[in-house]
């Protein structure tokens, strides 16, 4: 079943609306019209970069393609454009689609279209439909985005064909950009059953909850960091959803019980998802963690396994695989190995963090490794160890341990001070500002494994 | 030095390392508008807890919204 199939009603129209800052566009609208420019056979079976801007203008290609492409991969804002080459290359891509201001094709392509604000009137066959690979972009170990191959049905798992979670009537909206996993989400469950109030990226946080408010939200979602933000803004209070949605970062118990003072009669809900493993599981307890009964019982297909002290998930919501040469998605089993550490205390699950050391600092990932070497490049630094620290803010901050080769006798004098300074501005030079460490500590030795290796444990 | 003096020089030592221009820091201004991004204020929150040795979000009920609120924090739950 394409997209469109899963929107319309008996009547063949949809009902649901999506709008930004600036507009309202009714789904009914693209029965007789276009917002494509072109003739839309001429995208037929090819593998299209969606490099457009506008967040609202992606959300209404995705359900124009969606079942006539081969593939579409949704470019989120922020990516760089020194890597759309690598994404288009990886993607097979033939086809490209952007808007006034979004990203010209970076490779040369058969077909090129825009995507434009007015609906143009068009006739079209609908009847013709094929499967549309849709393509999510992640952050990756080099910088380089990863491709993640999902299909519509792994998309929509999570509450496809589930009345409880589909009531009609809901008004959704989310901090995310909808094209990345968490925001994806939430535009199709908006899609199937209800309406969606999408963020603006020129928009100011208390100018959306404003737009949020008047809209008469009752379902919002965000990470962790986006609503430690929202409330610091002291507009979250504004508005009165029935459902607050977190995902995509640990909820910690402090955002939690801050949520639920902001929202007395809300449903506090966090979830566990990723764009590889889809989602997980659902805690509306207001406690963080999520209970041990979860693991090894089987809900709607999904199941959880912990393994070595880490999460792996098998479901329908699953990715099918990476793009490209990156490793493999699953394991042998057919699990997605999260690489999110837990830890059981009192019959409770908690999340300790990530194996490899990815630092998460407030939704944006830190290789440790790509730190170090900058701090290893600085002439006085034998060797270092960067870690996550935890920070209320931003869920995580970057920290570092750093071996002189000359030891300093006392690590707060100023000629201790003054090297700290050099180091960091070294960081400053090289590093985007959330990776630059916060805090450098100089220690007289860094404890190594038996095979050689840095000892990572993450704070 | 007291708490407020404290706070107000993190805030001006991290936005100087950040290159962010810091609005006059006034007990209404509000956080969002002080010039600083969260990347600011979680550099800010992690070295006033390795200065004063407590860090009051972990019980915090609300958040600051003004400087005013944000000082008052960190004074109201000195240990």
């Amino acid at each position: 079943m394409t997209l469109w199939e899963s929107l319309v009603r008996s009547d063949g129209r949809p009902s649901g609306a999506l709008s930004d800052a600036t507009r309202t566009v009714r789904l009914a609208e693209l029965v007789e019209g276009s917002f494509l420019c072109g003739p839309r056979e001429a995208l037929r079976n090819r593998s299209v970069v969606l490099a457009i801007r506008d967040p609202l203008t992606a959300a209404l290609a995705m359900i124009e393609l969606d079942g006539t492409v081969r593939r579409m991969v949704l470019c989120p804002a922020g990516v760089a454009s020194e890597h759309m080459p690598h994404v288009a290359r990886t993607a097979d891509a033939d086809a490209w689609v952007s808007d006034a201001a979004g990203e010209p094709p970076s490779i040369p392509v058969a077909v090129q279209t825009e995507a434009v604000r007015v609906l143009r009137p068009c006739a079209r066959d609908r009847a013709k439909s094929r499967e549309t690979e849709w393509v999510l972009l992640t952050s990756g170990t080099t910088g380089a985005p990863k491709l993640v191959l999902h299909t519509l049905s792994s998309l929509i798992s999570a509450f496809a064909g589930r009345p409880e979670e589909l009531s009609p009537g809901r008004v959704w909206s989310t901090f995310y950009d909808v094209r990345r996993y968490g925001g994806l989400q939430i535009l199709l469950r908006a899609l199937l059953a209800g309406s969606l109030v999408l963020p603006d990226p020129e928009e100011s946080i208390p100018a959306f909850l404003g737009r949020v408010a008047a809209a008469g939200v009752t379902h919002i979602s965000g990470t962790p960091s986006h609503w430690r933000k929202a409330l610091m803004t002291g507009a979250a209070e504004t508005i009165a959803p029935a459902y607050v949605r977190l995902s995509g970062e640990i909820a910690d118990q402090g955002i939690l019980d801050a949520l639920r003072a902001a929202f007395p009669r809300a449903v506090i809900a966090h979830a566990f998802a990723s764009t590889e493993a889809g989602v997980a599981f659902e805690v509306q307890d207001v406690k963080a963690g999520f209970p041990e009964a979860l693991i090894g019982r089987p809900e709607h297909g999904v199941e959880l396994d912990v393994s070595r002290g880490t999460l792996r998930i098998r479901s329908p919501g699953n990715a099918q695989r990476y793009l490209g040469d990156s490793p493999a998605l699953k394991d042998e089993d057919g699990f997605v190995n999260t690489g999110d550490r837990l830890e059981l205390r009192e019959g409770r699950y908690y999340f300790m963090g990530r194996t490899g050391g990815v630092i998460n600092v407030g939704g944006l990932k830190v290789h440790p490794e790509e730190v170090e070497a900058v701090i290893n490049a600085h002439p006085a630094v034998r060797m270092s160890l960067v870690r996550a620290r935890r920070n209320p803010i931003t869920g995580a901050i970057v920290t570092a341990d750093v071996v002189l080769e000359s030891p300093q006798p006392d690590t707060h004098s100023a000629a201790s001070e003054t090297l700290r300074e050099n180091i960091l501005e070294s960081c400053r030079k090289a590093l985007a500002a959330y990776k630059v460490p916060a805090m450098i500590r100089f220690v007289p030795s860094l404890e190594l494994s038996a095979s050689g290796k840095l000892v990572r444990r993450d704070a | 030095m007291n708490v407020r003096s404290t706070i107000t020089s993190m805030f001006e030592t991290v936005a100087r390392e950040q290159q962010r221009q810091l609005a006059v820091l006034n007990d209404d201004l509000k956080l969002l508008e002080s010039g600083l991004d969260s990347l600011s204020f979680a550099l800010i929150v992690a070295r006033l807890e390795d200065t004063l040795g407590y860090d009051p979000f972990e019980s915090a009920e609300s958040f600051p919204v003004t400087f005013g609120d944000f000082v008052r924090l960190y004074e109201s739950s000195r240990p």
